[in-house]
């Protein structure tokens, strides 16, 4: 069974399809690779799939349920969550602030509750504040946890965005480019967190350029050129295919 | 800390409210005192809105008007109780505000400025032109403020409740600030498709914070309408509008207590300028054009920040 389907979807910009009837599907608990060169219609794909974006055709299904055009809020409910290549960070407020936005859809937030204050209110806040430090020490920015996030360092700010998305309990995660900006090393401890969010059951989908990363990390690889699916497989599999070579590299002849 | 820093400010403006009517010698200062109050209650919500969720509002004023005139015409016309009145007209500017959230908090920045400016022209040109209703440009006559056999009035009156209502204010909006559905708030101004895809739905929030503003102004207005006496539709004007917004901005924005601050001088300003006579508008304008050059955060905000960065020094 799958946890996302996506059939025959297309995505056009004036006359020209960012994404063109793309079909995949995705199993949970496999850690998913989307790649591609640059333009190659990555970021449209995560944006159709997560609703930022309206698909011109085709059809999404996660968990079995048609979520073609439905606003992302909607698919937070549903378990979908993501995080940004260009950063989506509150910077009008605190770190671990930001990570309790995450949690939003389970803290129950009524007007009348929050103007007054009411015990339960500061009860479930106590509660999500703890499991946020928390999160936030899981991807590695716990020490931040009363900084604003508007004096954060670029790397934190990657990790705080996890951490944000993980607040909301997703199913499936999304994560557009986690290890652009970030040197080596730096690249290496977002490589672990990933395992260690897939170890926890959470379906990951990652658009990545850092190859290294994708192989070492991926379960299955998708590759975009243009829009269109160029192979799909095993990173092995995938690795080899002489149109991904030729699609990265040039073609031989 | 956050909720240590809550309290002290709370009971730092409550003890001012007590120590202030000292030093009044007469009425007069009780007329201004009372003024910059309502004010103050109106840039509490206000800044709600524009402060804390990034959105603004050219037509505040507008609702300020509409509950000051519900009052005075459910109290006159039809003699209904003026708490009733109070509740009937925010009842009334809140679904109103409902209504019209939902297509214009689409827009954004200049957009959604203009649009609410249209709607506080609207309300002033109904008020203007509807006299069977509204008094036209002469205004509607409004009678004390009574609860049951207790009649509001004299100088001191006015002050308590004012006082009162602003405390009040103030620790609702500390209180929303600090919760699930202020963080929601703040969390739009930051990013709205950040918002979006951790489950925000962020034209709800914009819509409840845009409804809850326009009820603050509405409460204040029907107040105001009790206070004065005498209301005209000068009260829901464009200029009213933006000196709303001019203090929320002055006194600094996302702040709670900013927005207090920016209201009581600019209610008080105008005042203590008229020693400069013929120069007086040419003074407060200098006065706001150097601070927002030297403290574009505003001035609570900034001077917080020099407390810190001083204390953290020391």
């Amino acid at each position: 069974m799958s946890l996302l389907r996506v059939t025959d979807l297309s995505k056009g910009f004036g006359g020209v399809l960012a994404v063109a009837d793309l079909s995949f599907t995705i199993n949970p608990g496999t850690i998913h690779s989307i790649i591609g060169p640059n333009g190659a219609g990555k970021t449209t794909l995560f944006n159709l799939i997560t609703g930022v974006y309206k698909p011109t055709s085709g059809r999404i299904l996660f968990d079995d349920v048609d979520i073609t055009g439905k606003p992302p809020y909607e698919l937070a409910a549903l378990g979908m969550s993501r995080t940004f290549q260009n950063l989506q960070i509150f910077f009008n407020m605190t770190a671990l602030e930001n990570v309790m936005v995450g949690a939003h859809l389970h803290l129950q937030p009524r007007l009348l509750a929050s103007l007054l204050h009411l015990p339960s209110v500061r009860r479930r806040d106590a509660v999500c504040r703890e499991r946020c430090v928390e999160l936030m020490e899981f991807v590695g920015c716990g020490k931040y946890r009363d900084a604003d996030a508007a004096s954060m360092p670029y790397g934190a700010l990657k990790r705080l965005e996890i951490a944000r998305a993980l607040a909301s309990q997703p199913r499936l995660l999304l994560l557009d480019e986690p290890a652009a900006g970030l040197n080596a090393t730096e690249s290496r401890e977002i490589d672990e967190v990933i395992k260690a969010v897939a170890a926890k059951g959470v379906t990951v989908v990652l658009v990545e350029h850092d190859m290294k990363m994708v192989m070492g990390l991926s379960d299955h690889i998708l590759a975009l050129d243009y829009g269109r699916k160029l192979a799909e497989g095993t990173p092995a599999e995938v690795g080899k295919n002489p149109d991904v070579i030729s699609a990265y590299l040039g073609a031989a002849n | 800390m956050q909720m240590k820093a809550r309290t002290t400010g709370l009971a730092a403006m409550a003890i001012i409210l007590a120590v202030m009517p000292l030093t009044f010698p007469n009425g007069y200062y009780y007329d201004i005192a009372d003024t910059a109050l309502f004010n103050a209650v109106v840039c509490v919500g206000l800044n709600l809105l524009i402060g804390y969720t990034g959105q603004i509002s050219l037509g505040h004023a507008g609702f300020f008007a509409l509950g000051a005139y519900a009052s005075a015409i459910l109290t006159l016309r039809w003699h209904v109780p003026p708490l009733v009145a109070l509740l009937a007209g925010a009842a009334m500017v809140g679904s109103l505000a409902f209504v019209i959230a939902r297509p214009i908090l689409r827009l954004k920045g200049h957009y959604l400025a203009m649009a609410t400016l249209g709607i506080g022209i609207i309300i002033f040109i109904v008020l203007n032109t509807e006299s069977w209703l509204t008094g036209g440009p002469d205004g509607l006559t409004t009678d004390n403020f009574t609860l049951l056999s207790w009649k509001l009035k004299g100088d001191g009156g006015w002050y308590w409740v004012g006082g009162g209502l602003l405390l009040l204010a103030v620790w609702l909006s500390l209180n929303l600030i600090d919760s699930p559905v202020g963080r929601a708030l703040r969390a739009v101004h930051g990013s709205e498709v950040g918002a979006e895809v951790v489950g925000v739905n962020t034209t709800h929030y914009k819509v409840l914070v845009f409804v809850v503003s326009a009820v603050f102004a509405s409460v204040v207005g029907s107040l105001f309408a009790h206070r004065i006496g005498l209301i005209t539709p000068g009260i829901g004007s464009f200029f009213r509008s933006v000196e709303l917004v001019t203090m929320v901005v002055l006194g600094g924005m996302a702040s709670t207590f900013g927005a207090v601050v920016g209201a009581v001088i600019l209610s008080v300003l105008p005042h203590v300028l008229t020693a400069f006579e013929d120069y007086e508008a040419v003074v407060l304008g200098l006065i706001m054009m150097t601070t927002m050059i030297f403290m574009p955060k505003g001035l609570v905000p900034t001077i917080a920040r020099l407390w810190r960065r001083r204390r953290a020094s020391a």
